[in-house]
């Protein structure tokens, strides 16, 4: 079988490490990753417990197929309760460290309680022991990385750790691993810190030998690499701009939510452009965008390397970020530029390179910036409290706000604290762009309707990444609908969510579905997984994760009135675009989503639902 | 004809595609520690890296070797280790100035790069032709190529 068997429980509180069988059980009704990491999460704490306390548990978790030649096998998922929301946390990154813990012997970590010092967990194949990171406290995820391989004398190691935000209490800190893929939404960094526990450093040299058919799996992963070779999306557009082929797209849809979502559209939307990246700088001479670069096991290489203008006034005494490092992907180009107005490149790569290096989600912190600057235009916020001038557009701001939270200095400790508590102790919560404690992606659900359904329903908060309706709503895969309408979308949604679930729990990226259904995976995990995987088991599988996933989060105390959008987005029309004139629909949706759900009209799932899913 | 493997850095992106590939080749476990060909990331320069054994002619890992345990493929022009004649002395490993023979503590022998039979399970593998297996006389055809497009273009 694709799994190790084995699991890790790392105990912080006694400093110990002990090895226990995976639930094969539960691999069977969970596949891995987020499904089965959650599962675990679910049955060992209490929904209620307060997410940075030594009573929450932080999951680290491979799929099956992490570790082996499907194209994207190499993700891994962090699990925990998140203390940005308070729901369900799971987070999922590239990057070469998930397929390594494979490669080391383990299918999952468990930590459990808190060290009394900071710590880091060093794995090599079955040895694992607790080491002192004290040395390491304070420092950031790229010195963190560097200095251990330094000290273990093995460049082959790879790490996944916590920098200073994750330290300081920033509440959607990031777990990053290889320097710039991170586990990054609803601060999952920050549980990891809050347990003194540094990073996990793995070194595997047994590698995964159990697949079940091996010559069948060469056939079926090779089959489905050329489909994904062959596609526009997958194929073409995705290694040759990044995910930022959207920028411009997205703002013609008039869905680029600027200025804190108070426009859809975004006047210097071209200049923070995938194709800006590619523009030759008056300065230098030199393109921002160095190559591409792919995760383990990646066909697609939509990752961007990047180099900035050395004379740039965020970098020009700071030679540190002068080298090439990970670039712009859509999502922080539009946090950190669209939503604060900023239309400097140069600067926004800045920020982006400090949230790697501190560890901090650019989407929350862009949009938290977005809602800083709203209350400065606003005269809520002044000069005095900031302690600077903080217009919208200002890439000036920007970059001392982006060093301010990462050092958690003066007025950076409340953007830290993410925008719902902000906007919440200056009186306007209205203005906080967020769905159960989590800031927006880039898509404003005016112009994308089922975006809006997607962001109210998704069990972490605010995210594009658990029902991508984008894909169909703009680029019409599999089959295009209409953006500005709300017919069909929560059949839309529920379709996308439970597809989703599969493809995190399966250990590859989410990216691949541009390309593949289910029905291009259901072969690759039936080749690799003992057991039968049928196309009806994988759907009953992806819905029952989103159901065990929901009901976490009722029990943890959320309601039918957090399955809801700000009123920004129900009550104030889009001002241009084609969505000129719209609201996000979403009143007209989620009754229909629950009854499709098979939940009752509060949003709870029916006992015949959770008897079906054999919850 | 002989083949050689070409590597063309520009169009690597570090996928490991090729080190799944030839470990699962030669031990048939996906476990990137054991390939005989390494992907190097330099990461302040953005740049990745696949690097193997060239097979040199006059080897000076053959030519080290005191049991001589490493022979010539007169078909692919590879040097082979023969698992059974190795001592695992490792004198090889000093002598070859690329480091690309390597010693495994696991089961006490060198290993290096054989070119799969005449099937390389690395080029194959390598879903942007960073990797290729081609005409060994001819390794500079497409820099060739290259240039005389540019020479012409230039003389139109």
């Amino acid at each position: 079988m694709a799994w190790n068997r084995k699991i890790l429980r790392v105990n912080l509180t006694a400093g110990t490490c002990k090895p226990e069988p995976l639930n094969m059980q539960w691999a069977m009704d969970y596949l891995g990753s987020r499904g089965l990491a959650s599962k675990y999460l679910v049955e060992e704490i209490d929904p209620k417990v307060d997410p940075l306390s030594p009573e929450n548990k932080l999951i680290m978790s491979t799929g099956p197929l992490t570790g082996t030649m499907a194209s994207t096998g190499g993700r891994y998922t962090v699990v925990t309760k998140g203390p940005l929301t308070g729901a369900i946390a799971c987070s999922n990154s590239g990057g070469f460290f998930g397929a390594e813990m494979k490669f080391a012997g383990w299918d999952m970590i468990i930590f459990e309680g808190k060290s009394s010092k900071p710590v880091y967990l060093y794995l090599e194949n079955d040895k694992a022991e607790l080491l002192d990171a004290s040395h390491l406290w304070g420092k950031s995820t790229w010195h963190t990385e560097e200095t251990i391989k330094t000290s273990h004398q093995d460049p082959q190691i790879r790490v996944s750790s916590i920098g200073q935000a994750g330290e300081n209490g920033v509440l959607y800190a990031c777990v990053v691993n290889d320097l710039h893929r991170a586990a990054g939404r609803s601060g999952v960094g920050t549980v990891m810190g809050s347990k003194n526990l540094k990073a996990v450093a793995i070194r595997g040299t047994k590698g995964l030998s159990g697949i079940k058919d091996f010559p069948e799996f060469l056939k079926v992963t090779t089959e489905k690499k050329k489909i994904l070779a062959e596609n526009g999306v997958t194929g073409t557009g995705l290694p040759k701009f990044g995910t930022q082929v959207l920028m411009n797209v997205i703002n013609e849809m008039g869905a680029l939510p600027t200025r804190n979502h108070r426009d859809v559209q975004f006047e210097q939307a071209g200049k923070i452009s995938a194709e800006a990246m590619y523009e030759k700088r008056p300065t230098d001479g030199k393109a921002q965008l160095i190559t591409n670069a792919a995760c383990f096991g990646c066909t697609i290489a939509c990752g961007r390397i990047s180099q900035m203008d050395e004379k740039h006034f965020t970098v020009v005494n700071k030679p540190e970020y002068w080298g090439a490092s990970g670039g712009l992907e859509y999502e922080a180009a539009w946090a950190l530029g669209a939503a604060n107005g900023v239309g400097d490149l140069e600067a926004l790569q800045y920020a982006n390179l400090l949230c790697n290096e501190v560890g901090m989600d650019p989407i929350s912190f862009g949009a938290t910036v977005g809602a800083v600057m709203e209350l400065y235009d606003m005269g809520v916020l002044s000069k005095e409290q900031i302690g600077l001038d903080t217009p919208f557009g200002s890439a000036q701001a920007l970059a001392a706000l982006a060093e301010m939270t990462a050092k958690g200095e003066g007025f950076g400790k409340e953007i830290g604290w993410g925008s719902k508590r902000l906007c919440a102790k200056y009186g306007h919560p209205e203005l906080s762009m967020t769905v159960k404690g989590q800031e927006f992606p880039a898509y404003d659900s005016r112009a994308i309707q089922g975006m809006g359904l997607t962001y109210a329903t998704s069990n972490r908060g605010a995210c594009h990444l658990r029902s991508y309706t984008v894909a169909s709503e703009v680029l019409g895969i599999p089959i295009k609908t209409d953006p500005l309408v709300t017919e069909g979308k929560p059949g839309l949604v529920k379709a996308f969510q439970d597809a989703t679930s599969v493809f995190d729990a399966a250990g590859i990226c989410i990216f691949t579905s541009f390309a593949w259904g289910l029905a291009d995976i259901q072969p690759q995990i039936q080749a690799a997984c003992e057991g039968d995987w049928s196309l009806d088991k994988l759907n009953l599988l992806g819905e029952r994760i989103w159901n065990m996933e929901k009901q976490f989060n009722l029990a943890a105390g959320f309601t039918k009135a957090d399955d809801n959008l700000p009123p920004r987005l129900t009550t104030e029309p889009a001002k241009t675009g084609p969505a000129k004139g719209l609201v996000n629909g979403l009143a007209k949706m989620l009754p229909e989503y629950y009854e499709l759900r098979g939940w009752d009209t509060e949003g709870v799932p029916t006992p015949d639902t959770l008897s079906r899913l054999g919850l | 004809m002989q083949k050689s493997l070409y590597i063309d850095p520009v169009k690597c992106t570090g996928c490991l595609q090729c080190e799944m590939a030839c470990s699962y080749e030669h031990t048939g476990t996906i476990n990137p520690s054991k390939s005989r060909i390494k992907v190097f990331s330099f990461e302040h320069e953005g740049r990745k890296v696949p690097y193997t054994c060239t097979q040199c002619s006059d080897a000076w890992c053959m030519q080290a070797c005191p049991v001589d345990a490493i022979k010539l493929d007169i078909v692919t022009g590879a040097k082979v280790v023969s698992e059974s004649t190795c001592v695992g002395c490792k004198v090889c490993t000093i002598a070859c100035p690329f480091g690309t023979i390597n010693y495994m503590a696991d089961v006490g022998k060198v290993q290096k790069c054989d070119l799969c039979d005449g099937d390389p399970a690395c080029a194959k593998a390598c879903p942007t032709a960073a990797i290729t297996y081609v005409d060994a006389d001819w390794t500079g055809l497409d820099r060739m190529r290259a240039w005389a497009g540019r020479a012409n273009a230039a003389a139109l």
